[in-house]
């Protein structure tokens, strides 16, 4: 999953979780074009972020890092043990990344706002969240406990948490629909694994929006 | 072990200690020792007995439809570890992905799925990553991790940054024109095309991570084989995926499981 604008790179969560992992933080600007700057195109010539670099080791794409922070760190597992809930972590994830988050994202919003019409966007947007979240609720049915499958934070949650924060703050979608999912974000925003990661905490959040 | 057994080696302790003849304690440890046999005999009578009335383990079950790229990923999985299952149709122009008997499956309504006895999974990376710990019979991921992450990374390309804009087709043609479809696609395919052309180079070999089949070809044989049969994409601007597609049009993994050989498939379409 690549972020046009997206300034809360789901990797962002694991990085600050109980995996207490340390990490220097290395701010590219996408509003600017950064992403585009030789040093970061020989890093990683797709101009995606978030990228890990782990020694030698260059790792672009949130899931992909996950699954290797899971393997290279197997402190504090993202997975659970049980073959089903560990697809119905996987299930959630992709419903996220792959059935909301592509549809939000700034290039298809602008597209959108500017060939269909400027009066579609809210809707388009709240639509394809909608779709998702209900595919969410269903799917998170039966397992969820304190957090998305259980009481412990898995992969789920990773990927949850920034898009239910996002629909919430910056599309203002009517949580009273998505009453398990509302839930979890309540539980979200008591851990400091997620609040310290959020994007207004970050070094390169805009000074002049900072609260 | 049972409490006879147990009971008959307190007893024989016991008349061990009372007596002084190491005579008396040969003969008590070779009768334990005939008691211990007889309960290792009935064990194994028993469990004989509960084998042969045991069913076959169910056969797998994949609910997919012909066309579906995602479907198409798990058909060559199942292929290339050697395991047979019971294909179930779902026609999703006819809506039956919202039928009860599905949505009792599937609450979703998304298809392939996967049925192996209790476990149901849906979403083509999930039942792929199940697949692959349940069944590691011919890996589908390679051991190193840098080779393991392209692979992953691939994948994500393909299912996150092209395929759900490729199926926004149908919208764009309804909403912004019927001429802007084709344009449409083809832009968000070829950006896609152009990021794996850069994540594999240097990790490609015959395949796409090297001489084996992995998670990242699975992913890529359907989307490249849709970009040029369905979307007329120009494959000259993508030298490696080219030559991927043609290692995949040799491979009976690929070739065997590909949309027009599906049950399903309608007939215009049977190849």
């Amino acid at each position: 999953m690549e972020d046009s604008l997206e300034l809360v790179p789901v990797a962002r969560f694991v990085e600050s979780s109980g995996d207490g992992l340390k990490y220097e933080y290395k701010a590219v600007n996408l509003v600017k074009g950064e992403q585009f700057s030789p040093a970061f195109s020989n890093l990683n010539p797709m101009g995606y972020v978030p990228v890990l670099v782990d020694g030698d080791i260059i790792i672009s794409d949130s899931f992909a890092i996950l699954m290797y922070l899971e393997e290279r760190y197997p402190q504090n597992p993202l997975l659970p043990h049980d073959l089903q809930k560990k697809a119905i972590n996987y299930q959630a994830a992709s419903i996220v990344s792959s059935s909301i988050q592509p549809l939000q994202n700034l290039a298809v919003l602008k597209y959108i706002e500017e060939k269909v019409s400027p009066d579609e966007k809210i809707p388009w947007v709240q639509f394809h969240i909608g779709k998702g979240f209900t595919a969410l609720e269903k799917l998170l049915n039966g397992y969820a406990g304190r957090y998305a499958t259980g009481d412990e934070v898995f992969l789920a949650d990773l990927f949850l948490a920034p898009q239910i924060s996002a629909a919430i703050s910056r599309f203002n979608v009517d949580m009273t629909q998505f009453p398990l999912l509302s839930r979890l974000n309540d539980a979200y925003n008591e851990l400091s694994a997620f609040q310290d990661a959020m994007p207004e905490k970050q070094p390169d959040y805009p000074v002049v929006s900072k609260g | 072990m049972s409490a006879d057994c147990f009971s008959s080696l307190r007893l024989y302790s016991w008349r061990y200690n009372s007596k002084l003849a190491g005579a008396a304690a040969a003969v008590a440890i070779a009768d334990l020792w005939s008691l211990c046999k007889a309960w290792v005999l009935a064990q194994v009578q028993t469990r004989e007995r509960i084998g042969a009335s045991v069913e076959e383990p169910k056969k797998l079950q994949l609910y997919s439809y012909w066309r579906s790229s995602c479907s198409w990923r798990v058909r060559i999985a199942l292929h290339l570890k050697g395991l047979k299952y019971e294909y179930k149709a779902v026609n999703l122009v006819k809506g039956e992905q919202f039928s009860p008997e599905f949505s009792n499956l599937n609450p979703i309504g998304y298809v392939p799925v996967l049925v192996d006895g209790d476990i149901v999974i849906s979403d083509s990376f999930a039942i792929l990553m199940y697949l692959e710990e349940k069944y590691p019979q011919n890996p589908l991921l390679p051991h190193d991790l840098q080779k393991k992450a392209i692979n992953y990374q691939a994948a994500s390309i393909v299912s996150s940054s092209i395929q759900p804009l490729q199926n926004l087709a149908k919208y764009i043609e309804e909403k912004v024109s019927p001429d802007e479809k084709v344009p449409w696609v083809q832009f968000h395919i070829g950006k896609g095309f152009t990021a794996l052309e850069k994540l594999l180079n240097g990790y490609a070999g015959r395949y796409a991570t090297g001489e084996e089949v992995f998670l990242a070809d699975l992913f890529l044989a359907p989307q490249i084989s849709a970009a040029i049969s369905r979307f007329k994409v120009d494959m000259t601007q993508f030298p490696l995926l080219s030559r991927l597609n043609d290692a995949y049009n040799k491979l009976s993994a690929f070739q065997d499981t590909m949309p027009e050989k599906q049950p399903d498939a309608p007939v215009e379409y049977k190849g």
